[in-house]
């Protein structure tokens, strides 16, 4: 469904990524993990057209999306939900939604993605008149991801779900990623605390200073003795 | 001093200052949606009322009529303006803030020369509008029909504003656009298309008012200067960005100049709109109604 080829993304000169290549297939909850700096986060903003790659090749569903536009790749079907969220603060929750099913305006059944939305989080649909900066954290990721989820995605990025949110929450986020997957879609996660993330992933990616380090299993992964000792603190 | 005087004046000054909101509305709305300030602001009116002029001089429609075709030529040209001149100076890699200020900067002086190489520095006028030069008495006050019917236009228009902004899925993503110009693409939008919109709403807006004023102003390339500092004043006293704070300024700004025309000289009428101007800066810097 994606596929990453040997892309290399820069800031100013200085290489975040060095030809990172991954494949995602339709279906898949993969994981990208590795410490502060490693590119995570610039692998998923080139995917999503936030930057440009320097060199390499992005492709979704056979055709080629590096180098588009971010509102057309959003249009495509990849919905990215950024690690600072970027909600429309003083908007309500409600406009925040809506707004993410603008794409569908003039469509009778527009808003049908929000069935699914509240079945994940219902509180959600208990606070639709508030302004979406009253949430707390993890309601305000539980905002952003339907806000995605209102694009229709087909591909779900997820950077950094779990960060600034009491953990009795980030299972509930990481329940409703399963759930999402369920409901057909892709998705892609970003995360710091691989061990909960490898127990809902299919496959894993291990990124360190910008490049692949391993790739395999969820499973596989989690019985690593090297990724036991460096990343799971076992 | 009589108290019908006082009336007669607030009343003057109302309407006036409905006409300011309505000028200055424009502008609010394109400093908050992409913290630019557009310095051609003045000259955007100067243009819409030669086509006023154009249109009743040429096809003799009268200006009331004209006002429609105005605002849409308007709403065409402000986002003309942004796609061709505007975007590219938001590219600026450094000193944005002093890029933007010199492209609109520019940009005014350049339809100025424009004007008076093309239209001449001749005052034009609309001599036979339908309603230049009636008045209407309303329980003793004497109001010009010009002047109410802009003062009536300009609440329709901030009604339909204000729908359009809050009701509407474009409203919407204008708001969102406000909120976030870097977010927007999260959901599909295209910042670009918005910030056009943007221009055009806010050309439109000034539009209406320069196709009402051709009925009792006179028309020349450098009308817009003194129109455009009240405009700038009107936005920084209802807070910048704020749309219904222009509306709400423009208004203020029309009483204080009514006011002080009583008490003071009509040479120093403005006086009275500069001092509480900067009253409210020192006072409440970011405007009456702003939330910066």
């Amino acid at each position: 469904m994606l596929s990453v080829h040997e892309v290399t993304t820069a800031y100013q000169g200085l290489v975040a990524i060095s030809s990172v290549t991954i494949e995602i297939a339709k279906g898949e909850i993969v994981l990208v993990a590795g410490a502060n700096g490693a590119g995570k986060s610039t692998l998923v903003k080139t995917i999503a057209g936030a930057e440009r790659p320097r060199s390499g090749t992005v492709t979704f569903d056979g055709q080629r999306i590096d180098g588009m536009a971010q509102h057309l790749i959003t249009a495509r079907g990849i919905a990215y939900v950024p690690e600072n969220r970027r909600l429309f603060p003083r908007l309500s929750v409600e406009d925040n939604l809506r707004l993410g099913s603008y794409m569908y305006r003039g469509e009778a059944d527009r808003d049908h993605p929000l069935e699914l939305v509240f079945r994940l989080f219902p509180r959600l649909q208990e606070r639709l008149e508030q302004r979406a900066e009253t949430l707390s954290g993890g309601e305000q990721q539980m905002l952003a991801i339907g806000r995605a989820l209102m694009t229709r995605p087909r591909l779900l990025m997820l950077d950094e779900p779990s960060q600034g949110i009491m953990p009795k929450l980030v299972d509930e986020i990481f329940q409703a990623v399963l759930t999402i997957r369920d409901a057909g879609m892709t998705v892609l996660i970003v995360e710091q605390r691989m061990a909960e993330c490898l127990d809902i992933a299919d496959r894993a990616y291990i990124l360190q200073t910008g490049r692949v380090l391993m790739q395999g299993k969820a499973s596989d992964i989690k019985g690593n003795p090297d990724v036991r000792k460096a990343y799971l603190g076992l | 001093m009589t108290t019908a005087t006082i009336i007669q004046s607030l009343a003057s000054g109302l309407l006036m200052g409905l006409l300011y909101g309505l000028i200055a509305v424009g502008l609010a709305l394109i400093f908050g949606l992409m913290d630019v300030t557009n310095f051609a602001h003045g000259e955007f009116l100067m243009l819409a009322m030669y086509i006023s002029f154009f249109l009743f001089a040429f096809f003799a429609i009268d200006p009331l009529l004209a006002a429609p075709l105005v605002a849409a030529a308007m709403f065409v040209f402000g986002a003309v303006i942004y796609l061709v001149v505007v975007r590219f100076a938001m590219r600026a890699k450094t000193n944005i803030g002093m890029v933007q200020i010199f492209t609109t900067f520019g940009l005014a002086i350049l339809m100025r020369g424009l004007a008076q190489y093309f239209f001449t520095p001749d005052y034009r006028s609309i001599t036979q509008s339908w309603l230049g030069g009636k008045t209407i008495s309303l329980g003793g006050v004497f109001l010009p029909v010009p002047q109410l019917v802009g003062a009536l236009v300009s609440i329709a228009a901030f009604g339909a504003l204000y729908f359009f902004i809050k009701k509407t899925d474009f409203g919407r993503a204008l708001e969102a656009t406000r909120e976030d110009a870097g977010a927007v693409a999260l959901v599909g939008i295209d910042k670009n298309k918005v910030f056009a919109l943007g221009w055009g709403l806010g050309g439109a807006l000034v539009g209406l008012a320069g196709a009402i004023m051709a009925m009792f102003f006179y028309i020349y390339p450098d009308v817009g200067a003194s129109f455009a500092l009240i405009a700038y004043v009107t936005v920084a006293l209802g807070g910048f960005g704020s749309v219904f704070g222009a509306f709400a300024g423009g208004i203020i700004v029309g009483l204080v100049e009514a006011s002080t025309a009583l008490l003071l000289p009509p040479s120093l009428k403005s006086v009275g709109i500069y001092a509480v101007y900067l009253l409210v800066v020192f006072i409440r810097p970011r405007g009456l109604f702003g939330s910066i």
